[in-house]
């Protein structure tokens, strides 16, 4: 009887307006797609083709997991600057390891997942239990990863392992979408393998986040650490986890970029952790905390590699047009949240 | 009796000593000559020297730490304010670095890259630089203060797209200075054999000191730091204070800029000022203020800004990678943070009462 009540007394406020966080996954997603549908009007026929759409995924596969756990920290109201350094660390130490050792690739994975792990469950101690600023903290974790990459292994080199190359050779083929090119023969559109780990990453944190008690403790928290203390949620361990998850996907992540660039190297991912926080604030998750949603970090990533896109293609090709462009679009999300915030903070007042 | 209170006296006096704000940027810089002193005495040696030139100039490790750790002094200057007026951390320094030094550039060489003479004396092209680095530490200012966005994201803006600024400055080219007068503000000034950035540093101390002595500014800025809405209601503009915090970050910010391009009289755009906003954001927390706003102590941060310089020659003189350098600055940042943190303070605490009373309990036995 009281769900029903409560539903009653819920039902009206929905219709009043949209929460925050379906108005700013809404604005994403289509700003999205009016890009994707200018880019295929003013570009040419490139963007209508299925293979340009699959490798932008394919090329980006890495930074969506990574920004996944990004979101996850910035829901949780942290966050996490280490990743970019943790993806490079990781790519470093499985080159060496199966190049230089001769290992096995499930080892390498076992290996990855473990850094990774290690770096979430260090960083979350630190900040949940010994409540040091969670940018400070990850900050150190960015040196950290940063320098260990070049004491592992100074020069970038590629890897020759075989049972690797097999599997970053390996390409799913995705029915229907193939194309016809310029001699007449038909060519199947494809995926590589971590394109499927980083949608079954977004598909599970998106249900975590949405029908578990960690995942509303997550928004808890992150809305506000008072209330969710005396709702009795362990806010420290919740904050804990939110950045052992976070160091564990850029542990999976790592992997998935270094399958797709196939080498060791201390430059790789640089500034990756500055893509993983403009994808997750194009992408609707406030950095205040509370407000945010997988699927639109999800359509973050692809805002912002299609962008990058429409750049190059445009013929803009300075590097610096990429950078500019990047940060504008940055720049008008975040102003676009102020805006959002301070209308909800006003229409909280009224009532 | 006598002997037990002068005890608590020595002790008191201790206890004010250890939490005093200056102690841990003391004590780090103890730690690192005392290392230094112990496994190579070397490093504290100076020489006098001729430069290509022949004019004196000191060299020695001690010297490269006053030269480098004065660049990160003046950063600090503005970060401290930054700090302690918005409760986060300008990360686009570096970025703005590129930027004002692209200008100073440009300005001296207008659209030549290897002039013979300059286009411009170059106090004007520090003077634009200085105005253009204001501009953009305005920038941030406005999306922190007046939209409220957190300091370190909207900051991530120009972190991002600072240094294709400074490449779309110049066109991409990379302009070379010959003027030797150039070269004085990150080298040496005929005659006199310390490095000029000390002077500059010190001149940059005795402006910030006087201004938060003569004016309000480290009284406003410490009370929007500790509370905003109070101050608001005590009649304080904070969105303004925090404003001018950002714009005082960028004229310090200029002041490093020239040096930069002074020192190799050319840029490079993503090289430049590489990893400064860590090291800035470090001097500051290395100075006991406290990263969530509030109150400040310069003199501490300026002194951290010394502090870092020192850790990094010291390493450099190990023969430790430069690439690897993060790594074991990334230690100390954590024992740091570790050490002061309120939490691990207490138990500390708590373990040393419980420790003392133990052994009073003994004694009384």
């Amino acid at each position: 009887m009281s769900e029903k009540d409560m539903k009653k007394v819920g039902a009206p406020k929905q219709k009043v307006g949209m929460t925050d966080t379906n108005l700013l996954l809404t604005i994403t997603i289509v700003v999205f797609f009016a890009m994707y549908i200018g880019a295929i009007l003013f570009q040419g026929k490139g963007f209508l083709k299925p293979q340009t759409f699959l490798n932008i995924l394919n090329a980006n596969a890495s930074l969506i997991i990574v920004a996944c756990g990004m979101s996850i920290v910035m829901i949780t109201g942290g966050i996490d600057i280490s990743v970019g350094g943790v993806v490079a660390l990781v790519s470093m130490c499985c080159a060496v390891y199966l190049d230089f050792k001769g290992g096995n690739v499930f080892v390498a994975i076992l290996i990855a997942i473990l850094i990774g792990l290690a770096f979430g469950m260090v960083q979350g101690f630190l900040v949940a239990y010994l409540d040091i600023q969670p940018f400070i903290v990850s900050l150190a974790g960015m040196f950290f990863a940063r320098g260990m990459t070049t004491i592992v292994n100074t020069k970038p080199f590629n890897v020759a392992n075989e049972q690797f190359k097999q599997l970053k050779e390996t390409r799913i083929i995705v029915p229907g979408l193939g194309s016809v090119n310029k001699l007449g023969k038909y060519v199947n559109a494809y995926v590589e393998i971590g394109v499927i780990v980083a949608l079954i990453c977004v598909i599970v944190l998106f249900i975590m986040l949405r029908w578990t008690k960690l995942g509303r403790g997550f928004y808890a928290v992150g809305g506000n650490q008072q209330s969710a203390l005396m709702l009795g949620i362990n806010v420290k361990k919740t904050k804990f986890l939110s950045h052992t998850i976070c160091g564990l996907l850029a542990g999976i992540g790592g992997f998935v970029y270094f399958m797709h660039v196939g080498s060791g190297s201390a430059s790789h991912a640089s500034g990756m952790e500055m893509n993983a926080i403009a994808s997750s604030i194009i992408g609707g998750t406030m950095l205040t905390g509370g407000v945010g949603n997988i699927i639109g970090t999800f359509f973050g990533v692809l805002s912002l590699s299609t962008i990058q896109n429409i750049v190059s293609s445009a013929g803009l090709d300075q590097a610096w047009w990429t950078g500019i462009t990047i940060a504008s679009m940055l720049c008008l999300f975040l102003v676009v949240q102020s805006v959002v915030m301070a209308r909800s903070k006003k229409k909280t007042q009224k009532k | 009796m006598a002997t037990s209170k002068k005890e608590t006296g020595a002790k008191a006096v201790l206890g004010k000593i250890v939490r005093h704000q200056l102690f841990i940027p003391v004590a780090a810089l103890l730690i690192l000559a005392i290392f230094n002193l112990i496994a190579d005495p070397s490093f504290y040696k100076i020489t006098l020297g001729y430069s290509n030139d022949g004019n004196p100039i000191l060299s020695g490790y001690i010297m490269t730490i006053l030269d480098y750790g004065s660049e990160l002094a003046i950063l600090a200057i503005g970060m401290t304010l930054v700090t302690a007026a918005s409760g986060g951390q300008d990360i686009s320094v570096g970025a703005t670095i590129a930027i004002a030094g692209s200008v100073i550039l440009r300005v001296l060489c207008g659209t030549e890259s290897r002039p013979e003479t300059l286009k411009a004396p170059i106090i004007v092209a520090f003077l634009v630089a200085v105005v253009v680095s204001m501009l953009f530490g305005a920038f941030n200012g406005v999306l922190v203060a007046y939209f409220k966005i957190q300091p370190m994201v909207a900051t991530l803006i120009l972190f991002t797209a600072g240094r294709s600024i400074a490449a779309w400055i110049n066109n991409n080219e990379l302009p070379i200075i010959s003027d030797p007068k150039f070269g004085y503000f990150g080298g040496f000034i005929p005659g006199i054999p310390i490095p000029t950035t000390f002077f500059i540093t010190v001149i940059c101390v005795i402006i910030i000191m006087l201004v938060l002595k003569f004016t309000t500014l480290g009284l406003y800025t410490q009370s929007v730091g500790i509370n905003e809405s109070s101050s608001r209601l005590n009649g304080l503009n904070p969105a303004f204070i925090k404003f001018l915090s950002f714009v005082i970050l960028g004229i310090c910010v200029a002041v490093v800029g020239l040096i930069k391009v002074s020192r190799l009289s050319t840029i490079n755009y993503s090289v430049v000022a590489k990893d400064i906003e860590m090291d800035a954001i470090l001097a500051v927390a290395l100075g006991g203020n406290a990263l969530s706003g509030g109150k400040f102590n310069m003199t501490a941060s300026i002194l951290g800004a010394y502090v870092i310089q020192f850790l990094t020659t010291t390493l450099y003189k190990f023969k430790v990678q430069s690439d690897a350098l993060p790594a074991y600055k990334a230690i100390v940042v954590i024992a740091l943070v570790v050490m002061s943190a309120p939490i691990v303070r207490d138990w500390m605490s708590k373990t040393w009462k419980n420790l003392t009373k133990g052994n009073k309990a003994k004694e009384v036995a």
